[in-house]
């Protein structure tokens, strides 16, 4: 039997818990290390963005109400199935030029990642709330609350790692997301949508596009039912961060800016990630009546 | 009176095949914002449920009367559609406009009462101010093979509505196949009826896009063969933009320029004006909109 043809994988994007191929019917060339031909992207146009935000908003009502600890065991479950297909990640990091021990510790701290979300499911809450003292009859609180639909451009480098980190505070918090993949390495974004697609994440929650930066920039930071944009790459331009900001600026969209370089480095995951994405409702509870 | 034993056949696969080729056609641009802002004018702006009070009524008519304070320049609804006792409440919040009162009436959505209380509850409703009233027929009566009493309760309703327009509610949903909508168009409209509407919006498929073709179709050879212009009005269902202009699609291919007004065509539906308003915007400022900016109802 060598002269078997062996079976390779469409890659095409995650939306609704559906692996659609891109409205435009456009793709663009992945490339390994080695400058081969390793794969077809999609490259995702403003219709994909638009059927992905339509997605998220659908999925935003049913996830945010779910409990703290459901929540966290949805992240539990993402790493769990991460960890069973370790091999198959660490492969595709090794055919992008990845050592073979860079990819495992890439895999494994994806994996931590998750573990470490999922943990703070059930906590930031207790952490960000508060009690506040009011001079009036009045049990006065404030409990963070998830923003809504998020849309993310994961980070260009670490493919996996940084995909995972940018999106699991975002998630574990109750929003929903759009994540435009790294442009250059986006074959493990899509082969993520297939983990998250057995962890009982419900379809909506997590939408993963493939594409080109300079051409969605528009689309995904313009949209006025989107209530926050995510970036973290450090070689953006002044002139794209001007308009991202502008573009926020229409509906008041949250944009937030966190330039990483290592994604492996402690200070890349923390709380404050999770609250970036809250907004603090206060409640003026009358007492003593 | 017709002989109503007598089936037209309707080819199935012929009628999808052509709703499925027409809703290719790409509109787009000026076209698609003319398209938008025509569906507006038609839209019955409908509030039909159990806990309707009289100030989710005025709500709704002030919905009508301005549907969007942005852009004072959109037209306004054709109607707005509310149960028999908000005719009343309705009346007064839409005092010195153009737009219609329609009622729901004949015990909506079932239908399942006398002919005298249907009569009594009709001319209560035009009395209390309703321009137009939407009845059920007896889909009971009809599925028997009773064609009779349904031609009767159709035509007496008709006298007792004096002036107002009579939509008679089909409930295709419950007709089980094209033929019988077919046959009920022909019915309804032979009964005097001013416009056919697909649904009650209760029971489910309401408005489809193949049913609306069967029921065009009718109007077509009914008008060929009187001369009457009898108007269309599919409801329940329709929420988003897109299929609206799909509906206007099928009722230009199939009747022509002359129904493409809010007097031949309506869309009864709630949800659908805002998606249009949405679309609408959009089309102005490039941008994609959220619900969170358009009032509820």
């Amino acid at each position: 039997m060598s002269d078997r043809v062996e079976v390779l994988k469409t890659y095409k994007t995650y939306v609704g818990g559906n692996f659609p191929r891109t409205e435009s019917g456009r793709y663009y060339k992945v490339y390994d290390g080695d400058d081969n031909i390793l794969a077809n992207a999609c490259q995702c146009s403003r219709k994909d963005v638009r059927d992905a935000v339509v997605a998220a908003r659908d999925a935003v009502e049913d996830w945010s109400s779910r409990s703290a600890y459901n929540r966290g065991q949805i992240l539990y479950r993402i790493a769990e199935m991460l960890e069973t297909r370790k091999a198959q990640f660490v492969d595709e990091l090794e055919t992008i030029g990845y050592k073979s021990k860079e990819a495992k510790a890439e895999v494994e701290a994806a994996v931590d990642r998750l573990i470490y979300y999922a943990g703070w499911s059930d906590k930031y809450q207790q952490v960000f709330g508060s009690i506040n003292p009011v001079a009036s009859s009045h049990f006065n609180f404030s409990m963070p609350e998830p923003m809504g639909v998020v849309n993310i451009w994961a980070p260009e480098e670490s493919p996996l790692l940084g995909l995972v980190s940018v999106m699991a505070p975002v998630i574990v918090g109750g929003n929903s997301c759009i994540i435009l993949a790294s442009e250059k390495y986006p074959l493990s974004a899509v082969s993520f949508a297939e983990v998250l697609n057995s962890s009982d994440v419900p379809g909506g929650v997590v939408n993963i596009l493939t594409g080109f930066r300079d051409e969605l920039l528009e689309h995904m930071t313009t949209h006025m039912d989107v209530n926050a944009f995510f970036y973290t790459d450090t070689g953006i331009s002044q002139e794209d961060r001007k308009q991202i900001d502008e573009n926020g600026a229409l509906n008041l969209k949250r944009v937030i800016r966190k330039p990483v370089e290592d994604w492996e480095a402690e200070d890349t995951q923390s709380p404050y990630f999770i609250t970036d994405f809250q907004e603090t409702k206060t409640t003026w509870h009358p007492v003593g009546f | 009176m017709a002989d109503f034993t007598q089936t037209v056949p309707i080819d199935q696969v012929g009628i999808e095949e052509r709703v499925a080729r027409l809703n290719k056609r790409s509109i787009k641009k000026e076209s698609k914002v003319q398209a938008l802002k025509l569906a507006l004018s038609m839209v019955d702006l409908t509030t039909l449920a159990g806990m309707d009070t009289p100030g989710k009524v005025r709500q709704l008519c002030q919905k009508a009367k301005e549907p969007y304070a942005g852009l004072p320049e959109l037209p306004q609804v054709a109607a707005v559609c509310v149960y028999p006792n908000m005719v009343n409440v309705a009346r007064k919040a839409l005092r010195g406009t153009n737009i219609n009162i329609a009622s729901v009436a004949t015990s909506f959505p079932s239908g399942m009462s006398t002919l005298e209380s249907k009569l009594e509850e009709t001319r209560r409703v035009v009395e209390d101010g309703a321009d137009e009233v939407d009845m059920v027929i007896s889909r009971g009566e009809f599925l028997k093979g009773n064609y009779e009493y349904v031609y009767d309760e159709i035509a007496s309703v008709k006298e007792a509505c004096g002036e107002a327009h009579l939509k008679v509610i089909l409930e295709t949903g419950e007709l089980q196949t094209y033929e019988n909508v077919r046959k009920a168009s022909d019915l309804a409209m032979e009964a005097g009826a001013d416009f056919i509407k697909t649904s009650t919006g209760k029971v489910k498929p309401a408005a489809t896009q193949p049913v609306t073709l069967v029921m065009l179709e009718a109007i077509r050879d009914y008008f060929y063969e009187t001369g009457r212009m009898v108007g269309m009005k599919p409801a329940g269902g329709i929420r988003k933009a897109k299929q609206a202009i799909q509906y206007l699609v099928l009722v230009r291919e199939t009747l022509g320029t002359d129904w493409l007004t809010p007097d031949y065509f309506r869309f009864g539906a709630s949800s659908l004006a805002n998606d249009l308003l949405m679309q609408i915007v959009k089309q102005k400022t490039g941008v994609y909109q959220s619900a969170d900016y358009f009032s509820n109802d």
